[in-house]
This record gives structure tokens, sequence and C-alpha cells, in this order.
């Protein structure tokens, strides 16, 4: 019984792929046909028989269309059989079967013979290979041809791309084909129509055609085209603003990353903290070595050093607080000093321990690559997740400050520490656990800048002087002045860097902190009431 | 007189003493003793240790202005590193037409970067006495400027030590341009002559060495005679309790911007006399860490006794060569562990742990002091 059973199942199963088995071997006949006739037929027949080829509709055709242009579809002379090379240095060439794309080994070179194509059918070539892209089911690489088309269209294309317009289905296929197409009819023919096509088109290629358009003789088109021109300049215009802007938030969001830390211990607790910027290294490197710990998930061990690099901070910052810090209270300068001793330490220890070469951190996928808002401006996404990052971190910051137990603590063992203390207070486990706060927000800033900057020892030297900088423009003390002062710091160095270049950009906003600090020596938000005499 | 004045004093006169002391045994020792004697001392320590009396001239600016100022600053070395680049300067012009391109006017690196004509800043250099002007005027320029702003808005206390930094920082940003015209990374190098003295010479660096331990001298003197002064005491005042002294109807800005001026036009002579001994000067000078270095020689030492910053920077100068000799991954731990130990267990430095300094010298740690510089 079992065994009729089993029989009659695979004879089920059998004759269900019999047809599908029988169809494959036709349409391979038919390939071979197609094929042969390639091969030896004369040039000015090769033409015909190539666009029997991309009309037959088969998934390979790209493949061996592409191939041929390249020189790289042959036919093994023993057996006749098609075969892609793909790779042809040295006397023996590595093949596949141009039907089945299966590997074939290789062949001694002589046993291959080349189909032969010539210039004029690359060119052919060429229009015929963005034809089947544009006829491909998927909207996705329908898509993208018809955007690499813009520019590139020529007079016998330009015959086929109306009918393909009308074909087309889907919105922004049809758009990215009729600006290709208009792009053409500017540049070669000069057609008046097509120029309101093109006004508000960001694509560099569009503006390369109204120029030409400009210099042409009808007052009437050069009078369009100018019109047109205009708007692009004035969209362009505005797409550099938008461009600015983005770098300028995105580098001063790693300056409130860097310096929002900083803004706890020296602007509430009054710690001058030179070791800051270790810390911040410290954070970088716990991304590393998770990332070491778990080999082929960089994404995972980015996520789980967002903690871990949080807690190696903190601890970090809870053993400098509690063996160097709590002996110079009221020294501010010594504390300067002393701190500035541990972030020695600390880059030599980095240097001794890992290396003094920089290490690399993997940019997990889901952060690599961009968002493309038009032709003109793309963002990238690991500047994007740091931006968002930076604000959540500002965020949970103020919630702790403002909405927690231990933010009220902090807010009042730093407005009156004996009278804080006479409240019950315990004083030295605030200034542990506020020191550990912001030495742990600096860890967070490490796995962030670890995505968008070397890790290395001298991560952290980098950033220490900028990060006092947005703490004392922003005004000592204040969570907001901080995130303002870091954008805005951030932003202006960006709108420089264009005109005078990135280290002159750098020097002038520091000459700008320095006379900034001149006029007002408390920072942009001062604090006001008793706390802020002293 | 108020220069004339501490060379009464004891303790100026043993400084003294010792400083003449050394420089003459260098010298026999150097010259009388022959090359193969164990006492011998080579030109090679013999320049080793200018470069050691020109760091203690730059630690005694800075406790100048530290230890009697109670301004901490961290842009020390910018004023070093100008002073220097006008010597460096002078030495380029010097060279002739006898550098790799054998230009007569402009130095290797402008020709090296297709510059046409010297630049504006660089006219009368070739003449010592402008040099040695400038070596003064630059670093004492900026001095009055910065301090200027900075005073005058009573900017002080931490604040005025993190904008001292970023100056330096600045700076050192500036010079590593190379359109700045001092050379880029690279800085200002391969000296031959100073004076018409052959640089390379034996008796040349020998010269140098003892210029540079006379300057330390005077210099010595002038920061002590300041510090004794009426407007010395005054000085210490703004230390201890800056709006007290305001109250009292002193103009604390100009004491404090007169101070801050000489300190850095001694800083600057420092690094004029630096930059013919070790032959070289680029931007790495202008660096943070330089800067930050200094403050420690005279923490180490004692603040505000002077005396202690010449012993604290041969002390730590002396450890650095060695340390970074024979095992040079250990030199940044000593270093950080000097900051820390020194600023928790020393306060007043080996000074005060040697000598027993008079109460009235010592910074005063009274509220009045914290309420001036937090």
């Amino acid at each position: 019984m079992g065994i009729i059973r089993l029989l009659s199942q695979l004879l089920l199963v059998c004759s269900l792929f019999w047809p599908g088995f029988a169809q494959a071997q036709v349409e391979d006949t038919e390939a071979q046909q197609l094929l042969t006739a390639l091969a030896d037929s004369s040039f000015a027949e090769k033409k015909a028989v190539v666009n029997r080829i991309a009309s037959s509709g088969d998934e390979r055709a790209r493949g061996w269309l592409e191939s041929f242009a390249s020189n790289k579809l042959a036919r093994i002379e023993s057996s006749g059989q098609f075969i892609i090379v793909t790779d042809n240095r040295g006397r023996d060439w590595t093949v596949q079967s141009a039907l089945t794309g299966e590997n074939l080994g290789e062949f001694s070179r002589r046993d291959i013979d080349t189909v032969r194509v010539n210039n004029a059918l690359r060119g052919e070539l060429e229009d015929i290979l963005s034809v089947i892209d544009l006829k491909s089911p998927d909207q996705s690489s329908r898509l993208t041809a018809a955007r690499a088309l813009k520019g590139s269209v020529d007079s016998a294309l330009a015959e086929r791309v109306p009918g393909l317009i009308d074909s087309e289905q889907s919105e922004p296929v049809r758009a990215a084909l009729t600006e290709a197409l208009a792009i053409y009819r500017v540049a070669e023919q000069g057609d008046l129509a097509a120029v309101e096509t093109l006004s508000g088109s960001l694509n560099s290629q569009a503006r390369a055609a109204l120029q030409q358009a400009m210099r042409s003789d009808d007052p009437a088109l050069v009078a369009a085209a100018t019109k047109a021109m205009d708007s692009i300049e004035q969209k362009l215009t505005l797409n550099r603003a938008a461009e600015t802007l983005y770098f300028g938030l995105s580098m001063g969001s790693v300056l409130v990353l860097a310096a929002i830390g900083l803004a706890i211990t020296f602007g509430v607790m009054g710690v001058i903290n030179m070791a800051h910027g270790e810390l911040i290294m410290l954070g970088a490197y716990t991304t590393w070595g998770m990332q070491q710990l778990l080999p082929g998930q960089p994404g995972l061990a980015l996520i789980l050093s967002i903690p871990a690099g949080f807690l190696v901070a903190a601890l970090a910052g809870v053993v400098i607080e509690r063996t160097v810090i709590q002996y110079l209270k009221g020294r501010p300068l010594e504390t300067l000093l002393a701190t500035f001793g541990v972030s020695l330490i600390l880059q030599q220890l980095v240097r001794t321990v890992v290396s003094p070469l920089n290490r690399t951190v993997i940019t997990p996928e889901w952060m690599s690559g961009s968002v493309m808002i038009n032709e003109a401006l793309s963002l990238t996404l690991n500047r994007l997740y740091v931006i968002g990052f930076a604000l959540v971190v500002f965020a949970g910051l103020m919630l702790i400050m403002r909405k927690t137990r231990l933010g009220l603590e902090v807010r009042a063992v730093t407005q009156n520490r004996a009278m804080a203390r006479s409240m019950g207070i315990r004083a030295t486990r605030v200034d542990i656990l506020t020191f550990a706060l912001g030495s742990g927000v600096a860890g967070l800033a490490g796995v962030a800048l670890s995505q968008i900057t070397n890790v290395g020892p001298n991560l952290g030297q980098s950033y220490i002087i900028d990060s006092f900088m947005v703490v004392v423009f922003g005004g000592v003390g204040n969570l907001w002045g901080t995130l303002l002062a870091g954008l805005t710091l951030g932003t202006i160095n960006q709108l420089l860097e264009p005109w005078v270049g990135a280290v002159l950009a750098k020097i002038m906003v520091l000459v700008m902190i320095i006379l900034f600090i001149q006029k007002r020596p408390r920072g942009l938000f001062p604090q006001k009431g008793r706390a802020a005499e002293g | 007189m108020w220069l004339t004045r501490p060379l009464a004093e004891r303790s100026t006169r043993t400084f003294l003493g010792v400083l003449f002391a050394a420089l003459v045994i260098v010298t026999v020792l150097h010259v009388f003793t022959p090359q193969d004697s164990a006492l011998h001392v080579s030109a090679y320590t013999v320049t080793l240790l200018g470069k050691y009396l020109c760091y203690a001239l730059l630690a005694v600016a800075v406790d100048l202005v530290w230890g009697y100022l109670g301004i901490l600053s961290l842009g020390h070395g910018a004023f070093f590193a100008l002073g220097g680049y006008a010597m460096g300067m002078y030495l380029m012009r010097q060279i002739g037409d006898r550098g790799t391109y054998g230009d007569p006017v402009l130095p290797d690196f402008m020709v090296f970067l297709n510059w046409q004509e010297l630049p504006w800043y660089w006219l009368g250099f070739d003449m010592a006495w402008f040099a040695f002007a400038m070596v003064l005027l630059a670093p004492g320029l900026l001095a009055l400027v910065f301090g200027f702003l900075a005073f005058r808005s009573r900017v002080t206390g931490v604040y005025l030590s993190i904008i001292t930094q970023a100056l330096t920082f600045a700076l050192m940003l500036a010079f590593f341009r190379n359109e700045m015209g001092f050379g880029g990374n690279n800085g200002l190098t391969d000296f031959r002559d100073i004076l018409g003295f052959n640089l390379r010479t034996d008796a040349t660096r020998l010269g140098l060495f003892l210029a540079t331990g006379v300057a330390l001298a005077i210099g010595f003197v002038i920061c002590r005679g300041i510090v004794t002064s009426k407007l010395g005491r005054v000085a210490v005042a703004c230390r201890d309790a800056e709006a007290r002294t305001r109250f009292l109807g002193y103009r604390v800005e100009r004491v404090q911007l007169f101070v801050f001026v000489i300190s850095a036009m001694l800083a600057g002579v420092a690094g004029a006399l630096y930059v013919p001994q070790v032959g070289i000067i680029n931007p790495s000078e202008f660096s943070p860490l330089f800067s930050i270095e200094i403050v420690v020689w005279v923490a180490l030492g004692g603040r505000a006794t002077l005396y202690g910053a010449v012993i604290g920077a041969v002390l730590v100068n002396y450890a650095k060569t060695v340390l970074t000799g024979v095992m040079p991954d250990a030199w940044l731990f000593a270093l950080g562990g000097l900051f820390v130990l020194v600023t928790v267990f020393l306060p007043k430095g080996i000074a005060g742990l040697v000598f027993k300094p008079k109460k009235a010298a010592a910074p005063a740690n009274n509220p009045d002091s914290q309420e001036a510089t937090v």
C-alpha cells in the first residue's frame, strides 16, 4: 500500500514538472537558434538579429546583449555551445554557459570563438539595452533605467520613448521619461514646448540642455530657457541651503552630544572634567569591542553598545570622581589640571592596551546609504541617525533633571549644598551619581561618534575644546543653552566652510567665541539669581 | 629702584648664585675636560641643558601670572611659539642663498610653494634688531589685545583658562596652514647661523646656553622685582580677592593686563632662545598639551615661588628626556600621574615640601578667592 502511494505521488510530481521541462527545452532551441544567427550573420544583418533577441521576451536576453556589446559572448568551436566569458585574462578563460548560466570552468582561448561586434552595433546595443530595462516588469529597475536615460537619449531612442511613456503605468517612471525626452528635444531640436517641462528640474543634464538653448538664435526660445533656468537656480539655491543646514545640524548634534555630558558635570556640578573627551573615546572603543565580541552582527553590537558604552564611561567617571575629584572640591583650577592628567593616562592606556592605530567600527547596513529627497539633495543616513540620537539623549537628560528625584536633588545640592544636606540629601551620593550620569552621556556620545569619525586614542582630544566652547557659549548650567549653542556653532561652521575652508572656518568660530565671551562672559543664557553668584 | 631691590634679597641671591655656579661648572667641564673624560659635558648635553633653561624661563613667566595673579593661562605656549617664530624668521632670512633652491630672498618652503615674493610680514626680519624687537612685540601685542578684551569684561578663573586654551588651539590650526606663510606643518628649520656665528659649532652652542642662563637670571630678577613691588602686592590681592581689591579702588584689569603682557614677553624670549638651540620651530609648540604641561612644571615646583617654577621645569623635562629614551610608552602615564599627584597631594609643590615659604606668598584658600575663581 505504502509503496504504491509513494510511487503514485512520485508520478504526480513528475507529471507536474514535465511540461515545464519540455517548455524550457523548446525555448533553449529557440535561444540557440537566435544566438547562432547572431554569430553567423554579417554586421549588416546582426542589427536585425539583435532586435529579434531584444523582442524575444527572454529573461536572459539582457545578459546576452550586454556581453555581446563588451566582446564577451562567444562560442566554443568544437561543440557550438554559446558561452559568456567571465574572466578573459591569461591564456585560459573562465566561461559560463550562455543558456543555463552554469559554470563551465576554463577553456583555452584558442578553442573559443568570440561573437564579433563593431562600434556601430555597440551604439545600437546601448539603446536597445535601455529599452529592455524600460520594459522590465520590475518598477524600480524601470525607474533607474528611466533616470539613467536623462541626457543620453539620441534620435533613434527619441522615437521610441513617446510610445514607452504612453504604455507606462507608474507615475514617477513616466515623469522621468518625459524629462529625458524633453532634455533631448530642448538640446537637439530647440523645442519650445519642452522647455516648459524642464523648468524646475534639478537634473544637471536638464541644466546643460537649457544652457544650450540659451545660446540659440531664436529669441523666444532664449527667453523661455532663461526663465526656466532662473526657476531652476532658485530651486537649487534653496536645496543648497537645505543641504548646508543639514550638515550644520548634523555637526551641531555631534557637538551637542559631546558637550551635553560636560554641561552636567561642568555646568551643574561646577567640576571641570578635562578627561571628558577620553570618556567619549571609551564609549567609541566600547562599540568597537562589542563588534569584536559579536562578529558578523554589527547592527546588534551597535545597539548593545548604547547601554554598554553608557555603563563603561559612567563607571570610569565614578572611579575618577572617587579617586581624584572629591579631594579637589572648590578648587576648580586644580581639578582642571588633575583631570587633564587623567585624560593623558586614559589615552596612553588605550594606546598601550588596544593599539595606537585607529580601529575600524563597522556601520551596519541599515545606517549606511542615504535618503534621496530630490536629484540635488540627499541626506546621509548615519548622520540622520546621529541627529535623532542627540535629540533623544537631550530629551532623556532633560527628563531626568526635571522630573526625577535625582534631578531634584542635583539641583538642590548645586544651589545650596549645606542647606540640601541639612534637608537630608546625601550630597556625596548625589555627586557620584551626577558625575556618573555626565560621564555616561559622554560614553553615549562616543557610541554615536564611532559611526561618523575615526576611532583612535586621539578621538577625545579633538572634541574637548569644542565641547567646552559649546558649554561656555550656551551658558554654564543650562541644558537648553547647550543644545542651542551646539546647533548654532555647527551651522555657523558649515556656513563658513565653503567660503574659507574647513580649518579657517574652525579658527573663525573659535575667535568668534572668544570675542563673544568678552561681550557676554556668562554665555547665551546666563544663570540668574543667587546660584549665579560665585 | 624696583629692579635692584630683589638683588638685596637672600632668596634671590641664593638662586642667582646657584644658577651662575651651574653655568660656570658646565662651561668649565665642557671646555677644559678632555672628550673621553667621565666629567666631560658634551655639546649635546650643553644644548639639552640650554633647552631646560628656556623651559625654566617659560615656567617663571607662567608662575608670574598663575602664582601671583591667579590667572591660570593654558595658552602660554602660544607666546613661547610666537617668540620662537620671530627668531625662526630671522634665522630663515640669515640662510640667504645657501638654501636647497638657492633663492637669495625667499626661504626654501616658499620657493617650494611657488611663491613669487616675500609676504609683507616677513619684511625686516633680515635685520637682527628688528627680529629681536619682534620677539618681544609679537607675543606682547597678542597678550595686550587678548588681555585687554578679557580683563575688561572680567573674564576670570576657569573661563579664562579655557579661552586661553582655545586661543593657542586656534593659532595652532592657523600655523598648520601653508597659506599662512610660516612653513605650515614643517615649520621653520635648516638654520645656518645667528649674528654671523655658525649654529653648528660647539662654541655657538655654548654661547647660546650661557645667553639663556643670563636671560633666565634677568627674567627672574624682573619677576621678583614686580612681585615685591607695590604693583606685585596689588596683583596678589587681585588673586586672593578680586572683587574686594576692585572695591578698594584699584584698577584690577590694568594690573592684570600689565603683568600678563610682561609674562607673555618673557615667554617670547624663552621661545626665541629655544629655537636656535633645538634647530626647528613648528606649530606643535602651539598645541594645548604643551601649554598645559608648562603649568604642571610650575605646580610641581611650587606655585608662587618663582624658583619653584625653575626647579619644576628642569626636573620634569629631565624626567621626560630620560623616560622617553628608556620607555616611550611610560612618559604619558608618568606625566598624567604627575598632574594628579601634584594637585591632590602636593598643592604647594616641591618648594612647599622642602622649604617653608613665607605665609604671605602662598595662595590663600579663603572663601573670597573662591568667589573670584569659580
